[in-house]
This record gives C-alpha cells, structure tokens and sequence, in this order.
C-alpha cells in the first residue's frame, strides 16, 4: 500500500515529492507524540490524585477525558505577554529552541521492527547529540525574559541538565558495549537474542536486568534532565515561582509545557530502546510455544507493548512525583557529579571485564 | 557496621522504594474526595449559613425590634429603624443585613429574645453585583417563610443541648 502511494506521489509531484513524503511522515509521528502529550498530563493529574486519595479531575467530559481538550483551548486564546525589557527576539526563540529537541529525536526511536523515520546507524549519537541542545533553550529563555527570577532558574537548570547528561551518556555508552552497535533498531534486536531470548523469555534477555544498576540510574537522571520531581528546583513553586519560564504565557508557556511532557515521554522511549528490549512482548509465546501467530496480531503486539513500557516508564515518573519531597540543590549537584558519574564509570569498567571474561553473555549476539 | 548499613540502605535506595510502596498503597485506596455538587457532608443543626426572619404561626411577624442584634452585631453589619404600629406595638420599618460584612458568628440569633432572626442552613447563594448581597427586611422574610419548617426542626433538633 505504501509503495503505491509513493509511486502515485512521485509521479504527481514529480522532485518535490520527497520534501511531501518526509513531511507527511513527520506530521504522522508529531501529532500522536503531542496527543499523547497532553493526554498524559491529565494521567499525570488523575494518578497522583489517586495516589493523596484523591479522584483527580473528572468534571470536563466523561472522567475528565476532555480536560486536556479544555486546558488546550485556555491557554490558546490567553494573551502572550512580552516583557517590556525583554529581548523580543530572543525571547519567542527560546520556546522553538526548546521544543525543538523533544520533536526532533523521535526521527530516530523505532517503533517497530523497520518503522523509523530515519534508520540511522549513529541513531544513539544521534539522541545525545540532540537532547543536549534543550539546555540552549533553557539558557536563552532565562537570559531574554530580562528578570531575575528567570535567570536563576534558567542557570539552575542548565547546570543541573549539563551535569546529568554525563551520567545518562555514561549509560549509553555502556549500553552501546553491550550491543555493539549505535543504530537504536539493532540495539532492540541485540536484546532479543541470546539464551533466555530463544527460550522465549525476552524479560529475562533485556538490558535492564544484567545492567540494572545502570537502568536504575537512567531512569533517575531522565527525571533531572526533565527536570521534574524531585529535582525540580529550577520551578519549585516555594522558592523561585516557575524558573525559566516564569515570564511566559499563554501558548509562549504551553511550549514549554509541551516540550517537558514530550521530554519525558520521550526520555521514557529512549528507556524502553536501551533496556526494555523496545517493541519485544517480555514472554514471547510463538517462540516458546512453537506457535505461529497472523502477521497482524504480532505486528499489533509490537505496537502495544512499546506502548505498555513507555507507559509504565511514563507513570514510574509520575509516582515519583507523588512520592519524594525536592531536593535541595546541593544534593542535586552532589548526587550528579558525586555518586552518579563515579558510579556509572565503575560499572562502566565492570561491564567491560566481564565481557573479556568466558562468562560473556553478549558474546553470542 | 552502622556506617556500613546505612551506606548500602542509601546506594539501594531503601528508604525510596518504602515511600514509593506507601503512594502505591494509596493509588488503590477508597478515594475520600465528595463529589460536591452531587453528595454533600451531613451538616451540624447548629449550622450557621444564610439569615432568615422567622413569623409565629398566625403570621405576626416575631421581630420586636429590640435592637439586641444591631447592638452585639461584632461586623456591624445590621442596620434597624423602629416606629410605634396603630395597635401599639413597636415593629421594625428597617431591618438590613449586609453579608459581605457578616461574619455568621450567630451572635445575632444568640441575642435575639424571640427567636426571629436565625440563621438557616443555606450556604449555597450568591450575588453576582455589590449590591446584591445586601438583605433587607422583605428578603429576609422571605426566606424565613421559605425555610421555616427546616429552620423549625433544627431548632428543634437542638433544643435539648442548649
């Protein structure tokens, strides 16, 4: 079907056809990646109002179902407030710059087995590299918006974002010895072979479990790189209002909103790729049984449990929220430079003895 | 050996997983929270909301215009004017209550020698201008010929603790 598509473009559209392809492919990641963005900010508000007893908000349509709808529309028709001493340029820049990052990475998560935008093979070089320039609109945000609350936020945030990106690159770099390749797709496929794998245990084959130290790690440092609970000093309500972006409103704040929720969402993919063996069902019932299902069904089982983990990432996020009071910004830093670098380079060399050692269980990849 | 245990606890995160197991709880718990307008806490018979003018039965209206209320009103926010009726009975011309300066302490009710002004269970009102929470006498009537077999049987229910 997608062949014949194409073939009718190229033929209609002739060399712009390939700009049109591309585009369409985008708007088809984007748009669920942005519905599922503000889907899950009414997950993030009906979990944690279960977890104080709670029932979260169930006003707006049947239990709550259209308040994202609602709270979309709000922040559409508010005014966007420039300040007078702002850097007017610089100032509407800072959102796209933001949110930017969130959007783009998805070029390079696989879905499913060959459904990527951009099969790339430095596709975790990639991720690093492109994550890393969110900081740029953190900086700028605060530097434009001309007010000293903004300032201090965007400099908390960008020295606490730098400083935990070493730590998940350290991660990373592990998780690329493990399986030996940087294209996300063969990454997910190097965790689904190996004993446990063709026995049909996937769950027992993923990363997390011989790297869980590390998966451990990840997931704490993807909830400072986001900046959220319990590292969110850089927008601790009590003590500096909303951080970088306390001078925005109206759709100028809803980017930045945006871009945290797609950050999580995300850094939650990014998870799941490097150690929850991607699209991969934890037990799969065709290799251990010797059944044989449609082609469909595994296709569609693909899909839902990349889903079920980005979700379970997604709501682990959320019950941190809901769980642990903030830290204070020294711990933050000491738990960054201190306890998370050393750690990961330790196990970083542990991992690589361990894989010169007969007892190598990536070996047969 | 302290030390040592304390460290471990730490790099493990056992203290985490324990507040992540206790919200965890939680999340499945029986919610608490009252869907307002649909349910509602039981309220106290003693419940002070909207004020009201009570009548006796016959339709007299009880209020004699003592200027009990006015005088212990700590808001200041009841204003009374009295003249002598044809029958000789003194009876209010004015009786105003302004409730953006109620407090609803129930000095008012507390004061009163014949039971008159009491305060209903109504919370549920509103003004949508300034003036519209200013209560005069009319009004007031008004709701307490409206509530007054509600306002009766609180008072009643009360009656034995007073």
């Amino acid at each position: 079907m997608i062949a014949s598509i194409t073939g009718f473009g190229s033929q209609a559209l002739g060399p712009a056809w390939p700009v049109v392809w591309s585009l369409a492919k985008i708007v088809a990641i984007v748009v669920p990646v942005l519905l599922l963005v503000a889907y899950l900010t009414l997950w993030e508000r009906k979990l944690i109002g279960w977890m104080h007893i709670r029932v979260g908000p169930n006003r707006v349509g049947p239990m709550g179902l259209l308040q994202p709808i609602a709270d979309a529309f709000k922040l559409i028709f508010k005014e966007v407030i420039t300040p007078a001493q702002a850097d007017k340029w610089l100032y509407f820049l800072a959102p796209v710059i933001i949110i930017m990052p969130a959007m783009a990475t998805w070029a390079v998560i696989p879905f499913a087995p060959g459904v990527v935008l951009a099969d790339i093979n430095a596709g975790l070089l990639f991720v690093m590299a492109i994550t890393s320039v969110g900081v740029y609109g953190v900086i700028i945000a605060g530097w434009a918006s001309n007010s000293k609350y903004a300032f201090l936020g965007a400099m908390r945030a960008s020295a606490q974002m730098v400083s935990y990106e070493l730590a998940m690159g350290f991660v990373l770099v592990t998780v690329l010895m493990v399986a030996g390749t940087l294209n996300l797709t063969q990454i997910v496929v190097s965790q689904n072979t190996g004993r446990f794998a063709s026995m049909g245990l996937n769950i027992l084959s993923w990363n997390w479990l011989p790297l869980l130290p590390l998966f451990v790690i990840y997931v704490v440092s993807s909830v400072a790189e986001t900046n959220r609970h319990p590292f969110d000093v850089v927008e601790g309500e009590s003590e500096i209002v909303a951080g970088h972006m306390v001078e925005y409103s109206g759709m100028s704040f809803a980017i930045f909103f945006l871009a945290e929720y797609a950050n999580m969402i995300l850094l939650s993919t990014v998870a799941t790729v490097m150690f929850l063996g991607g699209w991969a069902a934890p037990v799969d019932l065709g290799r251990m049984l010797g059944l044989q299902f449609p082609d469909w069904i595994v296709a569609l089982s693909g899909w839902f449990w990349l889903f079920a983990k980005v979700f379970f990432v997604v709501s682990l996020f959320i019950w941190f929220r809901a769980s642990f009071p903030r830290y204070r910004y020294d711990q933050i830093m000491r738990l960054g430079w201190k306890v998370f670098i050393p750690l990961t380079l330790l196990w970083l060399v542990v991992i690589a003895v361990w894989m010169q050692t007969p007892w190598n269980i990536w070996k047969a990849t | 050996m302290g030390a040592v245990r304390e460290f471990f606890d730490s790099l493990l995160l056992k203290e985490l997983i324990k507040g992540l197991a206790l919200t965890g709880r939680y999340a499945f718990s029986r919610k608490i929270t009252i869907l307002y307008p649909e349910e509602k806490t039981p309220a106290s018979p003693r419940f002070r909301g909207l004020h009201a003018l009570r009548r006796y039965p016959n339709g007299e209206e009880r209020c004699i215009a003592c200027k009990l209320c006015e005088a212990v009103c700590p808001a200041l926010a009841i204003t009374i004017e009295s003249e002598q009726r044809e029958d000789g009975t003194r009876r209010t011309t004015r009786y105003d209550i302004d409730l953006t300066k109620c407090i609803f302490c129930g000095f008012c009710e507390e004061s009163c020698p014949v039971d008159s002004i009491v305060e209903t269970h109504i919370l549920e009102y509103h003004g949508e201008e300034r003036g519209d929470l200013y209560y005069t006498k009319p009004m007031l009537l008004a709701i307490g010929d409206r509530y007054e077999k509600e306002v009766a049987a609180s008072r009643e229910a009360d009656a034995r603790y007073r």
